[in-house]
């Protein structure tokens, strides 16, 4: 049993079957890919972990709770936190501020009044802040406005909002799509380093560089079903996956 | 308005010279023909009702079309407790704090529900129904259109029975609220009255909590849900009790002025409630500058400033001032212009609020920060121009 365990999960949007049958089991403490061509659903299977979807049916366990019906501020801080596809930061706020917005929210809980501190008191949020945006080498821009970042800083940015939370699951949508090559491969080393502490991570990602330089486990999925479970070494030259990747709409 | 570029020092100074300007209030506003104890109250009362307005639309960008409600419902708690309990403005202004707070609580829990134009949908409606329930089912409460007034025979229960006749003046412990020192000065009358002063402590104090809250932990999450408010709930916050927070604190930011509004002139209807003056606070707050800490006071002080000089006019004095045209022009001239006056002041206004949201959307305070950074520009200055710009483009 892992520390995430997904069985049959069904999901439709008017007549289109997004997600059917998907069953997932992630191990503690590894690296779990799930790849697929444009539209098989693993952005939707994301979804139905963070309480942005309910499924049809199925089951989602994490650490010993249901996450099916929670809402997202209660599956996160249960220990879940994600990187959208899309970067969604806090836009008009600084990058100091980005992140040290989830490190109030990991330390005083889904709510607390907190008023009366001022926040140039909060010293230990704010080092704990920089330190997440050092991570990302992106501490030198701390006071600018998120705004203004390119998209590949963008989702640096969101990425030090999540490891800020030091969740036991991290799901990252496409962390590397918008990057130049020199900061993917920068991402890649900061991801090996993050998992050799024994963080449970999800990646979905279409750079097959990144997915096999860090994937302990790789899930396929097309057109919303499970073609095939493996380490990568036996999912390269597996045929099904060849042939949804010859057949798909990715390049 | 960053982590980063709030100083412990800018605040101070900020706190430094806004006691200085309430201080010296009646000094620094003669010259300009505002000096006068009503219109100062009206400065310092609408001041806090736009500062606790700034913190659920400048702050957490929810955008209420209905806090002159709790602007009224101050009201009619302080008046009550002039009638039963004391004319001592204490009793009367924790009452006005305790029943708008309560009524924010019911209010918000349902409003917010929704957020955008529904909420200030929602508000709006709100606000409309307490209007005509004010005139309705509740008269027993409000007195309906009379509005609700002092009278003799009140119980007053803590107060020394009258001597004379007269009503009784609400005052502080014995300080009477319409007390005024009158000086000459540089050929200036100024005048330093007891209800001036008391409303300038409560908006200095007023001010510092939101000062607190602008630089709080609470003030950053309010700040979050107006950047993106769905980010926040898959960042483990519960966005909801925030929202309710600072719309409780904003509600009772504007029952405390209703309730002020009665200490300097014990008298409450429910025209304080009407969505005009909803929409009057929320163009003080746009006006000034949303979201900013001193935006909302001058943008109060602008509007009852003008209003006062503009609805004062009238066609003769609007001949006066144009006696140097030749007698055909001034008479089409005089026409055009009374549109805009008296009465028509709200036509002024609604030209004023336009010109300022097309080409100062920051608001006045954007306008002087302006005309500064062209006298001054600080070396590195432009990286923080270019954050405020980014702010106001929001
Ligand atoms: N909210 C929604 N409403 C309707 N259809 C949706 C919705 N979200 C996703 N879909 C559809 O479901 C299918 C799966 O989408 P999903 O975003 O999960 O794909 P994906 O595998 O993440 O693709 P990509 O690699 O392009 O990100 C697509 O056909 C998409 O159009
Ligand atoms: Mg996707």
């Amino acid at each position: 049993m892992g520390i995430l365990n997904v069985s049959s999960i069904n999901m439709h949007f008017g007549g289109l079957q997004a997600l059917n049958n998907v069953n997932l089991d992630v191990r503690q403490g590894t690296v779990h890919a799930i790849i697929g061509p444009n539209g098989a659903g693993k952005s939707t299977l994301l979804n139905c972990f963070v309480g942005r979807l309910t499924p049809d049916t199925g089951v989602v366990d994490f650490d010993g709770i249901s996450l099916i019906g929670l809402k997202p501020h209660e599956i996160n801080q249960a220990g879940v936190s994600r990187v959208f596809q899309t970067p969604e930061i806090f836009g008009d706020l600084s990058l100091l501020e980005n992140v040290m917005i989830p490190a109030f929210a990991k330390r005083d809980g889904s709510y607390r009044q907190n008023l009366w501190a001022p926040l140039r008191g909060e010293s230990k949020i704010r080092e704990r802040a920089m330190a997440a945006l050092a991570d990302v080498k992106m501490a030198d821009k701390a006071g600018m406005i998120a705004n203004t970042l390119s998209r590949g800083d963008k989702r640096r940015l969101e990425l030090a909002m999540g490891l800020v939370q030091e969740p036991k699951l991290l799901l990252l949508d496409e962390p590397t799509a918008g990057m130049a090559r020199a900061d993917t491969n920068a991402t890649i080393a900061l991801l090996k380093e993050i998992s050799a502490t024994g963080l449970t991570m999800v990646i979905i990602e279409h750079d097959m560089h990144v997915v096999f330089s860090l994937a302990e486990r790789i899930t396929v999925l097309a057109q919303g079903t499970v073609i095939a479970e493996d380490e990568p070494a036996k999912i390269k030259g597996h045929p099904k996956v060849q042939e949804a990747y010859l057949g798909g709409t990715h390049s | 308005m960053t982590v980063s570029s709030s100083s412990p020092r800018g605040d101070m100074l900020m706190m430094l010279g806004m006691i200085v300007a309430i201080v010296f209030g009646p000094i620094i506003l003669a010259p300009f023909g505002a000096g006068y104890p009503d219109l100062m109250q009206k400065f310092a009362i609408y001041g806090i009702f736009a500062i606790g307005f700034n913190i659920l639309f400048g702050l957490t960008g929810y955008l209420s079309f209905g806090h002159a409600a709790f602007l009224g419902v101050g009201s009619y708690s302080a008046v009550w407790m002039f009638k039963l309990l004391s004319m001592n403005v204490i009793p009367a202004l924790i009452l006005a704090i305790l029943i708008s707070g309560l009524f924010a609580l019911v209010i918000g829990f349902i409003t917010l529900r929704r957020s955008g134009i529904y909420f200030a949908i929602l508000t709006l409606a709100f606000a409309q129904m307490s209007y005509n329930l004010a005139y309705s089912v509740l008269t027993p409460i409000t007195n309906g259109e009379t509005g609700l007034q002092l009278l003799l025979d009140d119980p007053r229960i803590l107060d020394a029975p009258l001597a004379s006749g007269d009503l009784p003046l609400a005052n502080l412990f014995g300080l009477q609220m319409n007390s005024t020192y009158e000086t000459s000065f540089l050929g200036m009358t100024l005048y330093f009255n007891a209800g001036y002063y008391l409303c300038g402590v409560i908006l200095l104090v007023a001010f510092y909590f939101a000062m607190r809250i602008f630089r709080s932990p609470l003030g950053m999450m309010l700040k979050a849900i107006k950047s993106n408010q769905n980010r926040l709930n898959y960042t483990g916050v519960n966005t909801r009790p925030y929202t309710l927070t600072a719309f409780v604190i904003s509600g009772i930011y504007a029952g405390l002025a209703g309730g002020l509004l009665a200490c300097t002139d014990p008298l409450a209807g429910a025209e304080r409630m009407q969505w005009t003056a909803s929409g009057e606070v929320v163009l003080m707050t746009i006006l000034g500058g949303a979201g900013t800490l001193l935006g909302p006071i001058i943008g109060a002080g602008a509007i009852k400033y003008f209003e006062n000089i503009f609805s004062a006019f009238n066609e003769s004095e609007l001949n006066a001032v144009f006696s140097f045209l030749p007698d055909g022009l001034r008479e089409a001239v005089v026409s055009v212009a009374s549109t805009f006056v008296g009465e028509g002041w709200q036509l002024t206004l609604g030209v004023l609020f336009m010109l300022i949201v097309i080409f100062l959307p920051g608001g006045l305070l954007e306008g002087v920060r302006r005309i500064l950074s062209l006298f001054n520009r600080p070396p590195g200055g432009g990286m923080e121009e270019r954050s405020a710009r980014v702010k106001s483009a929001a």
